[in-house]
């Protein structure tokens, strides 16, 4: 069943993809000041919603482990993060790439990328905690209640740009800014396919999560008898 | 009634242990003045840019010396199976965390008070222009860095390479609130009041604190007990 559906999800996710490339550099046309480089956007922003997600994502699953117990909590929690993770470095590393164009830099300590970067060490930190730690619960809930503190921090990342002063342009969707249409549109779609694409990765992820613990429980096994 | 009498045992406690070795305070004191020497070669001390980035210098040495007292807040506990002990008193674990954490605080403001006059002799800052709001910080940022320090300490406590996870942990989840008190302080020293611009950062640092006491309270039996 979860087989099938990672095919499923993935194939959408194929062909939102390609209708997407095929729109960002066949139709729409280039930016008025930006040029050509604006492009990089639609992955930039939908990349950095899609970390978000995952965030919030394992906040609920972390505090789902506590609750229940159930350590399938605990596998779904280090599953995403990772995705998240991933996620959020194409997010830094395509801003890099803007910046380097538009502001002729790689990097400035504004307070939205600093932002994003902290979260990128937080959740860093989160996997380097979980290696630390040999026994599965204690290490299922240590971790828990690491991930609930560093979500705890996510906050400030989203509403930093509104209280301090920033160099990062205001958001252009739903922030304000105008975008055409058509842009509109693909960025959304993009966003589909990138949560998408995050949902397939943490699937595959999963089932390599169980499949380590299967092995690791035979393993025990195998000692005590 | 009793859970502020229990949280006052422990916290009594914690600064009786630590006020007789005087092991971490003094290790905190010594490794505070050895930063400030240091940063006296990376900065050119007699330069006007070092006085005015001050105030983020300041909260560096604090959040060096202050990790110093804090990291060990829960792993003096295990010789002699304290912990155990301390686990299995009637006690619940927010009153546990909250004397822990006023022990902690006490020491480490301790330090930042000694080191702060030092800090100023060395590098001809005034500091003393607004004093109340600059104890106000102080007090603030300690809090927070407190707080982040005894619930990390609790939750590194049982874990291998202890000494490493812990500040690699703490650092990135105090970075809001460093950046709110260094951003504070260097104001403050550069002679501007609090309030105006600058009230957003004071809200920021005051969240940071009540989320993450709120937080520790409510989880601290979690990470002991399971």
């Amino acid at each position: 069943m979860r087989e099938k559906l990672i095919y499923i999800l993935g194939a959408i996710a194929a062909v939102l993809l390609a209708r997407n490339l095929y729109s960002i550099f066949m139709q729409l046309p280039d930016e008025a000041s930006q040029g050509m480089i604006y492009r990089i956007i639609f992955f930039h922003v939908p990349a950095a919603i899609t970390a978000m997600l995952c965030a919030a994502v394992t906040c609920i699953t972390s505090a789902a482990y506590l609750l229940t117990r159930n350590l399938k909590y605990d596998a779904i929690s280090v599953a995403v993060t990772e995705v998240g993770l991933a996620f959020l470095a194409a997010n830094l590393v395509t801003g890099s790439i803007w910046g380097r164009i538009i502001w002729g830099i790689w990097w400035t300590w504004d307070a939205r990328l600093t932002s994003a970067l902290v979260c990128w060490l937080l959740y860093a930190g989160y996997l380097m905690l979980r290696r630390a730690i040999e026994e599965p619960t204690a290490r299922a809930r240590i971790s828990a209640v690491f991930n609930i503190f560093a979500f705890a921090d996510v906050p400030i990342v989203i509403f930093s740009i509104k209280w301090w002063r920033t160099q990062h342009p205001q958001p252009v969707f739903w922030g304000g800014g105008s975008i055409d249409p058509a842009m509109y549109l693909t960025a959304v779609l993009n966003l589909v396919a990138l949560v998408l694409l995050a949902v397939v990765l943490s699937l595959i992820r999963l089932r390599q999560e169980e499949v380590q613990r299967e092995i690791d429980s035979i393993r025990r096994y195998a000692h005590a008898v | 009634m009793d859970f502020l009498r229990q949280t006052l045992v422990i916290a009594r406690k914690d600064l009786r242990a630590e006020l007789r070795t005087k092991e971490a305070i003094n290790a905190a004191l010594a490794f505070s003045i050895v930063i400030l020497v240091l940063f006296s070669f990376a900065f050119d001390p007699g330069e006007q840019e070092t006085v005015d980035m001050s105030g983020g210098l300041l909260w560096i040495v604090y959040a060096f010396a202050g990790t110093l007292v804090l990291n060990r807040s829960f792993a003096r506990e295990v010789p002699n199976d304290c912990l155990d002990a301390l686990v299995a008193a009637p006690i619940s674990g927010g009153a546990l965390f909250l004397g822990k954490a006023l022990a902690n605080f006490v020491l480490v403001i301790a330090v930042e008070l000694v080191s702060l006059p030092v800090f100023g002799i060395f590098y001809n800052v005034h500091w003393t222009g607004h004093i109340w709001s600059l104890l106000l910080v102080l007090a603030l940022g300690t809090w927070g860095l407190t707080v982040i320090g005894t619930i990390f300490s609790a939750l590194t406590v049982n874990i291998r390479l202890r000494e490493l996870m812990a500040p690699l942990l703490v650092y990135p989840m105090l970075i809001p609130a460093l950046m709110s008190a260094m951003k504070l302080t260097m104001d403050l020293i550069a002679g501007k009041p609090l309030g105006g611009e600058d009230e957003v950062w004071l809200r920021l640092l005051v969240a940071f604190d009540v989320i993450f006491t709120a937080l520790s309270l409510v989880l601290l039996e979690t990470v002991l007990i399971g």
